[in-house]
């Protein structure tokens, strides 16, 4: 117990690191997987090839290898740098490509979404004289969104658990490798990793009770 | 609902709009990829040296190889393990006993809010505590890989029996079967078929997972092809990084188009079996159908006959 | 079909019974030199992802390390080869793998610390290593360990090498405004040497010189300042408390420096390298307390 208190601060610090990136990958990643489901029902056959090749891409490759990438290089080779800060640079390059991947699974829970919305539906938008556009945002997105909420919040939750991963791509200041730093000096420590566990279910528990919630609320009757 | 629902056949003008599109929209792609391509082009990343390695046997043999086979090991068994652990974890959570139903959701729940990463490496540090001495980086990889994906599958099985319609058991229970019969006999084996696409894509999860054994040195895929080669070849990282991304992605597509395949025949034996007005030989046809290059069989056969 | 469902059933018994027999029944051993006594096979742990040190080459790793750790083996057990399996142990992993028994017995770049000491035994050193700063070749701006100040440095996963800049004495050394950057191991760190967002490696000069003789080989450019200002004690790790083996290995070390065989290997690995003065006498034991 006493290794939980001696460690409290540290650990405490990293799984804010955990919670900011979280926030970050929610919002860029809904935003990027929107713009990939769009892509990927589009009507430009290149954009759709695009989009579809990005999704198989990025949702088969391990999490480990698509960070490492971002950090090795698209960051050390190729010159992406957010911040002259290491620890600011790694951040968001961990951001990224924690979005990167995480939006291929948005896109397909949304692509999964558009699929419930009736025929009908979309008949009759083009019918009142709609554009693609005009009736993917008016029309289809909406009721889409609305089939996949609850889908979506395990997304949500897969990313906040995958943040622990951010170590490889070079940011180490996160909750886990505060734990495995904690555990290579003190050994394994059972209050150490159950009070990382109790934060962990403290966010994602409330997510998908609430996801699941207005799941129910929004749930387009048919 | 196919895509090309969402927008009319185009007429000229939208045909236009169209073109202009797909030539902005290669314009755009091309830039992308010629960006990273110069971009690596600049750091001598095409270099013809740090490629050569990949060409050579040895580095399969020694070095891609060895772990791709642990990485496949440790899924393989983990797999196995999980979906064992799912079946009876989400069928205890079925159960109408209060006393196996809500230990069962509670093990379930837990793992699955614990990060994987994490409880791969707390088992595989608890574990000399309480087991002895030894070497466990692949107990724990393969433990933690089914504590975590054991409880996503068991949630899956308790959605897909819950999927199957009330009147199947209601139908089963009034010819007098007990309620094991019914779980073995009726909800399982239409489950199961429901089930098939959840349970791929949760295997396809766990294939990838085995790269999170990286934190306790488990010879992975990951770790022999992205750690080691790079420093037994200088400067070959990111043609590392390629070439094992590439064989992730294929082993992982590989998968996903077996689950289609399945999904799909099994979907053709559910619409056979569940028309008993069918002639006795009907089912023959059907699989005959099923092994022949168009898949599309039953319905087929049915109108040459 | 019941053949099948049987078949599913036994293959699971058989892989519950496999994973069950991953976690002991074998003979256990009080200590590493009992087992080797007992010609067992020994468990080493060394770098697999070090040049000159330990680097795994086809399927055995090769290197410094690997051959000081078979010399040492073969010496404890009185000049007869001893069966070895190999198993790679990042710097992250040493305390672990030897507390939870994974591996037997360390030679992976370990160097004896205060800190260290409390969790494992060192019997050594068997040589003694200098920490040292790798920069880029044509990097000018970096000549003394002093001109680190304000630049960026790597900090690789279970090695506290960057502490020796940033801190103060006693856990420190040059206490030096530098930043750091966070990399899984010293080959990613020379890795992103070569990108742009590292300003030096400084870790031990033994390290660093299989690196850039390494690199130099395929046309990557470094240079190693060659100006050591700590010494690093490279011992070898034991389970804490397991003071016969490491009162074996001392003897086994100390014979290995008599009879010249350390000098060999040094040669071996590290001659010829520019800037890098290699010790040709036994350094102190330790003790094995």
């Amino acid at each position: 117990m006493e290794d939980l208190i001696r460690y409290a601060p540290d650990l405490a610090l990293g799984f804010l690191e955990n919670i900011k990136l979280s926030i970050v990958g929610a919002i860029t990643s809904l935003i990027l997987g929107t713009i990939l489901v769009a892509m990927r029902v589009s009507p430009t056959p290149v954009l759709r090839v695009a989009g579809t090749f990005y999704v198989n891409v990025i949702r088969n490759t391990p999490l480990t290898l698509v960070l490492a990438f971002s950090a090795l290089g698209l960051s050390d080779q190729l010159g992406l740098v957010f911040s002259a800060e290491p620890r600011i640079n790694s951040f968001w390059i961990v951001a990224m490509g924690l979005s990167a991947y995480t939006a291929a699974f948005v896109c397909e829970a949304l692509r999964s979404g558009i699929n419930t919305v009736p025929l009908g539906q979309a008949e009759a938008a083009r019918a009142i004289g709609l554009t693609f556009m005009q009736s993917l945002r008016m029309i289809i997105l909406p009721q889409a969104f609305r089939a996949v909420v609850a889908p979506l919040g395990s997304v949500m939750i897969a990313m906040i658990k995958n943040t622990t991963v951010a170590v490889a791509g070079g940011f180490a200041a996160e909750s886990a490798a505060n734990m495995k730093e904690s555990f290579d000096q003190v050994g394994a420590s059972i209050p150490i990793f159950l009070g990382i566990v109790v934060a962990f279910m403290a966010v994602t528990l409330p997510v998908g009770w609430f996801t699941g919630r207005l799941a129910r609320r929004l749930a387009v009757a048919r | 609902m196919s895509t090309s629902v969402l927008f009319d056949v185009p007429g000229p003008r939208a045909r236009t709009r169209n073109a202009l599109l797909t030539v902005a929209s290669v314009i755009l792609v091309g830039a992308a990829l010629y960006g990273i391509y110069s971009g690596f082009d600049a750091k001598g990343q095409w270099r013809a040296e740090i490629w050569q390695p990949f060409l050579e046997w040895e580095t399969w043999e020694f070095y891609i190889f060895p772990g791709l086979l642990g990485t496949l090991r440790a899924a393989a068994v983990a797999s196995v393990l999980a979906l064992v652990f799912g079946a009876v974890f989400g069928l205890a959570r079925l159960s109408d006993h209060r006393w196996i139903r809500v230990p069962a959701g509670v093990v379930v729940e837990v793992f699955r809010a614990i990060p994987l990463l994490l409880l791969i490496f707390f088992i595989f540090y608890l574990a000399p505590a309480v087991a002895g001495p030894g070497d466990y980086t692949f107990m724990a990889v393969v433990v933690g890989l089914m504590l975590y994906n054991g409880s996503v599958l068991a949630e899956v099985v308790r959605a897909g029996v819950l999927s199957v319609a009330k009147g199947q058991s209601e139908a089963a229970y009034a010819i007098g079967m007990r309620k094991n019969q019914v779980m073995r006999l009726v909800l399982l084996p239409q489950a199961v078929t429901a089930m098939m696409p959840a349970i791929v894509s949760q295997l396809v999860v766990l294939l990838k997972d085995t790269a999170l054994g990286y934190i306790i040195a488990y010879v992975d895929l990951l770790n022999t092809g992205f750690k080691i080669l790079p420093a037994r070849f200088f400067g070959s990282l990111i043609p590392a990084a390629i070439v094992i991304g590439v064989i992730y992605v294929a082993l992982n597509m590989a998968l996903s188009f077996l689950a289609t395949w399945l999904e799909r025949r099994s979907r053709r034996s559910r619409k056979t079996s569940a028309a008993p007005i069918e002639p006795p030989g009907q089912p023959a046809i059907g699989a005959g159908a099923g092994t022949g290059p168009q898949g599309g069989g039953v319905a087929a056969g049915r109108g040459m006959e | 079909m019941h053949m099948r469902r049987a078949g599913a059933l036994l293959s699971v018994a058989a892989l519950a019974a496999g994973l069950s027999a991953c976690g002991g029944g074998e003979q256990t051993y009080a200590t590493v030199a009992d087992k080797i006594a007992a010609g067992e096979t020994i468990v080493v742990g060394t770098k697999w992802d070090q040049p000159s040190l330990g680097l795994k080459m086809g399927n055995e790793p090769e290197g410094f390390d690997v051959d000081v750790a078979k010399a040492v083996l073969k010496q404890m057990n009185g000049g007869k080869d001893v069966a070895v399996e190999w198993k790679e142990s990042a710097s992250s992993n040493r305390e672990p793998f030897l507390q939870n028994g994974t591996v037997d017995i360390i030679f992976a770049t370990y160097s004896i610390t205060e800190e260290r000491k409390t969790k494992v035994t060192f019997g050594g050193p068997y040589v003694v290593a200098h920490q040292d700063v790798m920069v880029r070749g044509d990097d000018t701006t970096i000549n003394t360990p002093q001109d680190l100040e304000g630049k960026r440095i790597c900090k690789a996963a279970g090695s506290n090498s960057y502490r020796r800049i940033t801190d103060p004495p006693p856990d420190g050394e040059l206490d030096l405004d530098a930043t750091t950057v966070d990399a899984a191991n010293y080959s990613e760190c020379v890795q992103k040497l070569s990108g742009s967002n590292l300003d030096a490696v400084t870790t031990d000069d033994l390290i660093l010189a299989g690196f850039a003789k390494q690199a130099q080989q395929s046309g990557g450019k470094f240079k190693v300042l060659g100006q050591g200002f700590t010494d690093e004690k490279y011992g070898v790790g034991v389970k804490k408390g397991d003071t016969k083996t490491c009162e074996a290995v001392n003897t086994a070390v100390k014979a290995l420096w008599d009879n010249g065989t350390m000098k060999t290997l040094l040669d071996k690995w590290f001659g010829g390298i520019q800037g890098l003065k290699l010790s040709d006498t036994a350094p102190t034991p330790e003790g094995c307390a």
